[in-house]
């Protein structure tokens, strides 16, 4: 076996999906799906429950087969190719590590199957611990141990192999709030330090916006779109992107001319939209309280809610629609209180 | 809320242990009784005559019951674990969808009398009997499907507490073979209910009479049925050692398996 440690991991890999279908009996999971994850590339699948993206995540570990279609790592196909000859890790939303392990058994299994010298398993696996800074818990078994740490030494495990695709399946879901954030930090810096080409699968828009290069957004079986987390962010090519990345208010308006219009105000559109009336999706940080004299809504408070550097604020515009407003915290509105607001004309989505 | 309100109290609890004790011990301690009876009073005269090599033609039948029968424990337990284990987590793991189905077909034969069974047997054990010939150990297939139900419970509780699915896989994920899924991840961790469902097999095995009958072939319990015609005492006393066999079994293999735990957490 080699002796280079973890952190110099081998030439990364890209992975491609190609018209990937997937049927479950008579109802199709995944319909002719393309999915190209660039070598050393960080990509995470969102989409709502039910959207596909842990069967296609499972289809790329070969966990399932396709029923059509192709999938390659670094240009062979491997769609025939077992689980286990696949060379690839995987972190899984449910606690996997193996209870009649310790810590360290966990992390030295993968080599043991690859039939790796006992002693050098051992290193590797003890690399691979102080690589999630778990290595004081070597011989700790699984039931002593928090869901966070048992979730890094699952992320040890599957790391310890070099494998070609690191492959995550919702693994911060389980947690609670804080050691979600501090842990997909960790992941995102060893996955940067280890340059492995990764594709995490989550529901929770804002941890893929935070951690991914580039996030693809499934719906019914399909990509919506994909790009990095600023493309999705301020250019949700298709309402569904919309309405899933970011919060937004729907606001009636006329299309005309390639402009939206809202209450008088003109704001430039994503795309190329037919004209006539439709909804357009407003971002929080882009309503403000209006200056004198400028275009706007008058609107009434009716809730508001103080979130430490900044403050959301939900109010009724006199025509009866809802809107959400970010502003300073310093600013406060209280409920009944009526304001003048303006909407900023960035791009927006439209949906008829 | 107070424990002690879902829990017997300690004095509750030792009266159950007493009374349930001794329904289990006195006719247990009345057979034994029985064995040492010699006209009005006890000795150990029954006890000798088992073991007097005089005595060897008429109990013959009776030791090769008892080869046959152990023969056919271990037979029995080899196709538990070997068979219906593996199939019960390929089931669980890999077609899920015909659990229903194969939970139904495990349970059926607790449903069917023996004597029933031993109908439909008698075809196909003409068959066994031209292609692996007639030995006794050949009653192990028959009791395989005896056996099922109860191994089927004792191994199933255990998958259904244990994550089987992730576990394997997991395992499959880091490069494991199906066979290092199941010997190296699972089986350590289905543990208890592959030991209950081999002494449960054990325990149906030894305690079997219909089939072996009907077939014409013989174990432990057509044995005892044979020399009780000749020797009513000796026959109490092999039934008595047979069910402390049984007990014993069952602590050394308790034991064995802490054992096997114990080292597991040392190494």
């Amino acid at each position: 076996m080699t002796d280079e440690p973890l952190a110099v991991a081998r030439q990364a890999t890209s992975v491609v999906l190609e018209s990937v279908t997937k049927d479950f009996g008579t109802n199709r999971v995944l319909k002719d799906l393309d999915l190209t994850v660039e070598a050393g590339e960080f990509v995470s699948l969102l989409g709502p429950s039910g959207c596909g993206k842990t069967t296609a995540l499972r289809l790329i570990a070969g966990l399932e087969q396709v029923t059509a279609g192709v999938i390659r790592m670094d240009q062979v196909d491997v769609s025939r190719v077992p689980t286990n000859k696949r060379d690839i890790g995987m972190v899984f939303q449910a606690y996997s590590l193996f209870p009649h392990m310790t810590a360290l058994q966990n992390t030295m299994f993968g080599l043991q199957m690859r039939k790796t010298p006992r002693a050098d398993a051992r290193r590797q696996g003890m690399e691979a611990l102080d690589l999630v800074g778990l290595a004081d818990l070597a011989d700790r078994y699984p039931h002593a141990m928090s869901g966070g740490q048992q979730q890094r030494i699952a992320l040890a495990r599957a790391l310890v192999t070099s494998p070609k695709v690191l492959l995550l399946d919702e693994p911060l879901s389980a947690l609670d709030a804080q050691v979600r954030l501090q842990l997909r930090v960790e992941v995102r810096r060893i996955q940067i330090s280890l340059g492995i080409t990764t594709v995490f699968v989550t529901h929770d828009q804002e941890e893929a916006l935070a951690i991914s290069d580039r996030v693809a957004v499934m719906n019914a079986g399909q990509i919506e779109q994909i790009g990095t987390p600023e493309e999705l962010y301020l250019f949700p090519a298709t309402p569904v992107v919309a309405a899933f990345v970011g919060m937004s208010s729907l606001v009636r308006a006329v299309v005309r001319d390639g402009v939206a219009y809202a209450w008088d105000i003109a704001i430039p559109l994503i795309g190329n939209p037919p004209a006539g009336d439709c909804e357009i999706f407003v971002r929080p940080e882009h309503v403000r309280i209006a200056t004198d004299g400028e275009p706007g809504i008058h609107a009434t408070v009716e809730t508001s809610t103080f979130l430490g550097s900044m403050r959301r604020t939900q109010v009724v515009a006199d025509d009866g629609q809802r809107l959400t407003v970010q502003h300073a915290a310093e600013q406060h509105l209280d409920v009944g209180d009526s304001v003048n607001l303006t909407i900023v004309p960035v791009p927006v989505a439209v949906r008829k | 809320m107070r424990t002690g309100a879902f829990y017997p109290s300690r004095v509750t609890r030792w009266v159950i242990a007493i009374i349930l004790g001794v329904l289990v011990l006195i006719p247990l301690a009345m057979t034994l009784e029985y064995t040492f009876r010699d006209g009005k009073s006890h000795s150990l005269k029954h006890w000798a005559a088992l073991f007097d090599p005089a005595n060897k033609a008429t109990y013959s039948p009776l030791w090769t019951g008892v080869t046959n029968s152990l023969i056919l424990a271990v037979a029995t337990i080899v196709i538990v674990l070997v068979l219906v284990a593996p199939t019960m987590i390929l089931v669980t793991v890999k077609f899920p969808r015909f659990r229903r189905v194969f939970e139904f077909v495990a349970l059926l034969p607790i449903t069917i009398p023996a004597i029933v069974l031993v109908v439909g047997l008698s075809p196909i054990y003409l068959v066994i009997g031209r292609t692996f010939g007639t030995g006794a150990w050949t009653l192990c297939f028959a009791y395989g499907i005896l056996a099922l139900p109860y191994a089927f419970r004792a191994i199933q509780a255990s998958i259904d507490a244990t994550n089987v699915t992730t576990l394997a896989e997991a395992a499959r994920s880091l490069g494991a073979s199906w066979l290092n899924v199941v010997v190296r991840v699972l089986a350590p961790n289905l543990r208890s209910g592959l030991m209950a469902g081999s002494l449960i097999s054990v325990a149906v095995v030894l305690g079997e009479y219909t089939i072996a009958s009907l077939l014409n072939r013989q174990n432990l319990q057509t044995s005892l049925v044979v020399v009780n015609q000749q020797d009513a005492f000796v026959a109490v006393i092999v039934s008595l050692l047979a069910l402390a066999f049984c007990f014993i079994l069952l602590l050394v293999i308790g034991q064995l398996g802490r054992m096997g735990s114990a080292r597991k957490e040392r190494s």
